[in-house]
């Protein structure tokens, strides 16, 4: 974290993004569960905006994932089922919704900002519970049937166009959340974050940039969830639930807050433990869901990423010293 | 009419004492080590199914299993508290928060594992079923004992913390840490008994709960935020700020479920946002 950041892509980002179209072309059976994984990649990338450089802990993100989700869902239920535009509604109301809660959010301290959010998540659980002529209720909402993108390729059930799709997504949506972080918005994100107190003293507004990237970031959560009720044609109440946004924290802490790339990687390690561990035995993978978070904690903070970055700098000292 | 209202400000203000007995721990760890416990549920899960236990396999009476609640969760917290908690009392709320988490969860698969997702039964001894004529109500003898319990150990707490020794030494850590340690206070000595304390008294409220709030293995995340609400809302770090906050919220979130059920929880959550608007640092902030 020294210097100024530059838009220029580096050696590792690209190789990185070279991945997820290899797994395309070697991993042909396992689009489903690919497309599964860049999309909660896009949610935990857009819960660690908040939560990574706004230091904003929210418990209550999956409210903006559902609310997204709904929108795309039952726009595409009542008959517009063009993919593009159900996104674009999706981000708008997620982000209006995003924009007028952070108002309450933002005064407070961290257990106020904790309650609010949590209890707004449970409100709007509670609230597609009781409107089930509308949502579905507890049963979710079925019959979402889209159309084809661009008017040429169908989300058949190969799912190769669900996972090219998400994949233009959730790189359209990185490019621009790459390219925030490090404007001089983000750097005040940065400072805001290193101390809150003196940002005023050089003139920045704390809370409305606060306000902002609380806006941007539940506008792409709300993106995250429209793709989730497109690709699979179904939209559960569970997307609202305190468990999808728990879940989304444990991803981004396993990768490492305040990289980007932290939410990507997180996503990828935990939605494969979660295939292969819930399977054996869903109560048990709640034990060792909550074992790696206490672990994660006490003895590994930076997560994935802090970890691969330490290894990168020893690799550089030790390249160094045997050049010397 | 109003005898059903009568009725169901009496079960509000039962259900909240509850909340307030479960609560209290929470508070006092949070004030006094600015700590953010989620899994404070966990120890009254604890405490409830103790009693569960003792009394169907060991046959002990109900009052009785309530005393091994309350020692055994205290045992438990204090363990907690030497072992896991005591690292993380200087770490950034974040980590706090994803630590509590974390517990919660291996609880809740704990508790699954051994024993079941069913709710457990809770068999009361004759005098504590049935109904109490009073002032032309019909009380539920379970409730009234329930409110009697939390004010006695309502005053045993205010004794404990405004009358001895013990007591200002808490208060004295509350207001400032350093301060306190300065003076010859054993600070960390505090926090562990205190601790232990609020996990004892939330498996005693567990324990008492079974009847009103039901014992299964969710019992931690499903009340966690009602215990959270009555720090938030009652401010962190006194006992009478809870207390009015856990009556309250059990008035409005008894009262919301019987006479508005379609829309049955939105109530507490709205109160809850209402007043967190009003009062950003608690109705009785000790702590600016």
């Amino acid at each position: 974290m020294s210097g100024l950041p530059t838009l220029r892509w580096g050696r590792y980002e690209i190789v990185f993004w070279l991945l997820p179209f290899a797994a395309f072309f070697l991993f042909p059976g396992y689009l489903t569960l690919g497309s599964q994984i860049l999309i909660a990649g896009l949610f935990a990338l857009s819960l660690d905006l908040i939560l990574g450089y706004a230091r904003i802990i929210s418990l209550g993100h999956a409210a903006f994932f559902g609310l997204g989700a709904y929108a795309a869902g039952l726009l595409a239920k009542h008959g517009w089922g063009e993919p593009l535009s159900g996104l674009a509604l999706a981000a708008i109301i997620a982000a209006l919704a995003g924009w007028i809660t952070s108002f309450l959010i933002v005064r407070g301290q961290d257990l106020t900002r904790l309650m609010v959010t949590l209890g707004i998540g449970l409100m709007l659980y509670e609230a597609a519970n009781q409107a089930s002529s509308i949502t579905g209720g507890v049963d979710g909402l079925s019959g979402v049937e889209m159309g084809k993108l661009f008017g040429i390729f169908a989300f058949g059930l190969d799912g190769k166009t669900a996972y090219l799709y998400s994949l233009a997504v959730l790189f359209a949506v990185f490019y621009m959340s790459r390219t925030l972080v490090r404007s001089p918005f983000g750097l005040s994100l940065r400072g805001i974050r290193e101390g809150e107190r003196r940002m005023p003293a050089i003139g920045a507004s704390v809370q409305r940039k606060l306000v902002a990237v609380y806006t941007v970031g539940a506008g792409i959560a709300g993106v995250a969830g429209a793709l989730l009720a497109q690709t699979t044609q179904f939209v559960g109440i569970d997307v609202f639930g305190f468990q999808c946004s728990a879940e989304l924290m444990i991803m981004l802490v396993l990768g490492g807050t305040g990289y980007l790339y932290g939410g990507l990687l997180g996503a990828a390690v935990f939605m494969l433990l979660q295939d292969y561990l819930a399977n054996l035995n869903p109560v048990y993978w709640q034990f060792w869901l909550g074992l790696l978070l206490v672990i994660i904690v006490l003895f590994a903070r930076g997560g994935l990423m802090g970890g691969l970055i330490a290894v990168q700098r020893r690799l550089r000292w030790s390249r160094r010293w045997l050049s010397r | 009419m109003l005898t059903s209202f009568f009725g169901v400000v009496f079960d509000g203000v039962a259900y909240g004492c509850l909340l307030f007995l479960i609560s209290i721990g929470l508070s006092v760890t949070m004030g006094l080590m600015n700590f953010i416990n989620l899994a404070h549920g966990a120890f009254a899960m604890v405490g409830g199914y103790l009693c569960v236990v003792v009394m169907s396999a060991l046959g002990v009476p109900f009052l009785a299993a309530l005393a091994i609640a309350f020692l055994a969760s205290g045992v438990v917290g204090a363990v907690l508290e030497r072992l896991l908690y005591r690292r993380l009392y200087n770490a950034a709320h974040l980590d706090q928060v994803l630590f509590t988490i974390g517990l919660t969860l291996m609880s809740i698969a704990t508790a699954t594992y051994i024993f079941g997702p069913a709710q457990q039964p809770v068999r009361l001894p004759a005098f504590l079923t049935g109904q109490v004529h009073l002032l032309g109500l019909d009380l539920g003898s379970y409730r009234l004992f329930l409110i009697g319990m939390v004010a006695l150990a309502t005053l045993a707490l205010t004794y404990l913390i405004e009358y001895t020794r013990f007591g200002a030494q808490i208060r004295a850590s509350v207001d400032n840490q350093q301060a306190s340690a300065g003076l010859g206070i054993n600070v960390e000595r505090v926090f562990s008994v205190t601790f232990a304390l609020g996990s004892a008294l939330a498996g005693l409220g567990g324990g008492l709960g079974i009847d009103v709030l039901g014992l299964d293995p969710t019992f931690p995340l499903k009340y966690m935020v009602y215990f959270l609400l009555v720090c938030a809302v009652g401010g962190a770090g006194t006992i009478r700020g809870p207390l009015i906050a856990a009556l309250i919220l059990g008035v409005f979130d008894v009262g919301g479920k019987y006479y508005v059920p379609q829309i049955g929880s939105f109530v507490i959550y709205a109160v809850m946002v209402v007043m967190l608007i009003l009062f950003p640092s608690g109705l009785i902030g000790r702590r600016a």
